[in-house]
Formats: C-alpha cells, sequence, structure tokens
C-alpha cells in the first residue's frame, strides 16, 4: 500500500496515470452533464410556485454545492501538503483553485439571474449571498497569493494557510439559511421529501457530471503542475520528445 | 409543446438561458484554459532544457 503510495507520487508515474484517467472522467462527465441538462429543461416538470423559472436550480445548485466541495478538497489537500510535506498535495490545492472560482462565480451569477424574477432584485445583502461572495474572494485570494511569491515552496505553504483559516466560512455558507433570517431559501437538494424525483435525478446527474468534470480538469492541471514542479530533467526530456 | 415554447421558458426566457449559457461558458472555458496551461507548461519546461544543454 505504502509502497503503492509513493510510486503515485512520483512525478513521471503520476503524469502518466493521470493522462490514462482524464478520458474515464472527461466523458462521463459529458454524457451525465448532458443527460442532467435535457432532463432538467425538458423532462422535468414545471414547479408549482415558480413554473419555468425553478430550472435554473439545475445549474445554480450543482454550483453551489461544487464551489464548496473543491474548497473542501483543496483546504484538505493544503493541509495535508502542510502536515506530510507532500508536494502533490500542494499541487491539487493550487489546481484547484482556479475550478473552484470558477464554480463559485457560476453559483453567484445564476442565483443573481434567479433572485431578479423570484425575489425582484438581483443582489442583496444577505447571509448566504454574502458568505458566498466571501468564498469567491477567498479563492481569488489564494490565486493571488500563490501568484505573487516566487519561491514554489513558500508559495504553497503561505497558499495553504490562507486555505485553511477559509474553511470557516464553510459551514457559516451551509448554515447560513438557518442560522439567519434569509431571503434564501433552506436545502431542498438534501432535505428528503422536498423534490420529486422527476425534478430530482437531473440535478443529481448534473452534479455528479461536475464531480467528474473537476476530476478531469483538475488533472489537466495537476500535470501541469508537475512539469512546472518537476527538476528531473532525463524523464522530462524523455516526456517532451526532445 | 413547441420549441416556440420552449424557448420561451414560461416567461423566465430573459433570465433562464443567459444562466445556462453561462455555465456552459464556463465549463468549456475552464477545460480550454487547463489544457493551454499544460501545454505553456511543456514549452516553459522544453524552453528550460535547451537553455541548460546549450550552457553545458
Amino acid at each position: 500500500m505504502w509502497k503503492w503510495f509513493h510510486m503515485l507520487a512520483s512525478p513521471p508515474h503520476f503524469y502518466r496515470i493521470a493522462g490514462l484517467t482524464i478520458p474515464w472522467f472527461g466523458w462521463p462527465a459529458l454524457v451525465l452533464i448532458l443527460v442532467g441538462l435535457y432532463g432538467g429543461l425538458v423532462l422535468a416538470p414545471a414547479d408549482y410556485q415558480q413554473g419555468d423559472g425553478f430550472r435554473i436550480f439545475y445549474v445554480h445548485v450543482p454550483s453551489a454545492i461544487m464551489s464548496m466541495m473543491v474548497y473542501g478538497i483543496m483546504a484538505t489537500a493544503a493541509a495535508i501538503g502542510l502536515i506530510w510535506r507532500m508536494k502533490l498535495a500542494h499541487a491539487v490545492a493550487a489546481a484547484s483553485a482556479p475550478i473552484g472560482a470558477w464554480f463559485t462565480f457560476c453559483a453567484l451569477a445564476t442565483g443573481s439571474l434567479w433572485g431578479k424574477p423570484m425575489w425582484g432584485t438581483w443582489w442583496e445583502w444577505d447571509a448566504r449571498l454574502t458568505s458566498e461572495l466571501i468564498l469567491l474572494f477567498l479563492y481569488l485570494g489564494y490565486i493571488a497569493l500563490r501568484s505573487s511569491i516566487e519561491d514554489p515552496q513558500r508559495a504553497d505553504r503561505a497558499s495553504a494557510v490562507l486555505a485553511l483559516v477559509g474553511v470557516i466560512n464553510l459551514p457559516i455558507i451551509h448554515y447560513s439559511v438557518v442560522w439567519w433570517n434569509s431571503l434564501h431559501q433552506g436545502s431542498t437538494m438534501f432535505n428528503p421529501g422536498a423534490m420529486s424525483i422527476e425534478m430530482k435525478w437531473p440535478a443529481l446527474s448534473m452534479l455528479f457530471g461536475f464531480m467528474l468534470y473537476y476530476g478531469a480538469v483538475l488533472f489537466v492541471r495537476l500535470r501541469a503542475e508537475v512539469i512546472r514542479r518537476e527538476r528531473n530533467a532525463a524523464w522530462l526530456r524523455q516526456e517532451l520528445a526532445l | 409543446m413547441s420549441l416556440a415554447d420552449f424557448f420561451y421558458m414560461g416567461g423566465y426566457a430573459a433570465y433562464l438561458w443567459p444562466a445556462f449559457g453561462l455555465v456552459v461558458l464556463v465549463l468549456v472555458y475552464n477545460v480550454w484554459s487547463a489544457r493551454r496551461a499544460l501545454a505553456e507548461a511543456r514549452r516553459a519546461a522544453a524552453r528550460r532544457l535547451q537553455m541548460e544543454e546549450t550552457r553545458s
């Protein structure tokens, strides 16, 4: 087990395995997302209160869940990198940040487009919306901090600390609709009985599609990180066919 | 349901289609930018190796 783990963490092996894994994440992701879009836009019945407007749910909720999940993975990887000084873990954190930031942007933008017809406003300084905006700033701060430090190892450590401090925001986002009087509705996705199965399955298909999509994009970015950090000239020369 | 009805989305078209369009655009952009980052890292590594070669 440990031997396998070390082999996986060695850059040449990781680079090769990541390359082989990408299509296994990418193609199923595409299928699940297309099926989810068709199910959400065509097959699912309109909501009895919000009509067809509720369908923004199918892009908004999976994006929002991913924005938090990716942050959780990023912070976990950063912690592993700090504790066990594992370069690959730092690379996972670094590669996750831009993907998570884009999911957060999608959650905020689609939420705004949903809020206008339903609440009558594009934006409200509400607990849920504000804490999600802070999540976007945490991602952007993480990315900016990394790019501002020249030495990769110092950049890894400093940004990891920032990622860990930001974890406090995750429960705040999650429980914001419970703790504060929020304009934002409570959780329907994880509330049994809140949604019929015809309404729910396209959202689950989108969510699993987004997860696999994240895996595929993460591995492409990880390959770039491995190349950037690698100083083993013999392997690089062979890989780049020089 | 006609195709026009579908695009009309019960009157929510102006909010719904931008939301879906935006997410699809971001998903495509992320794949493109990750692939570009990989190609860029490979180019930079190749340059680095060649510089080391000419120096030695």
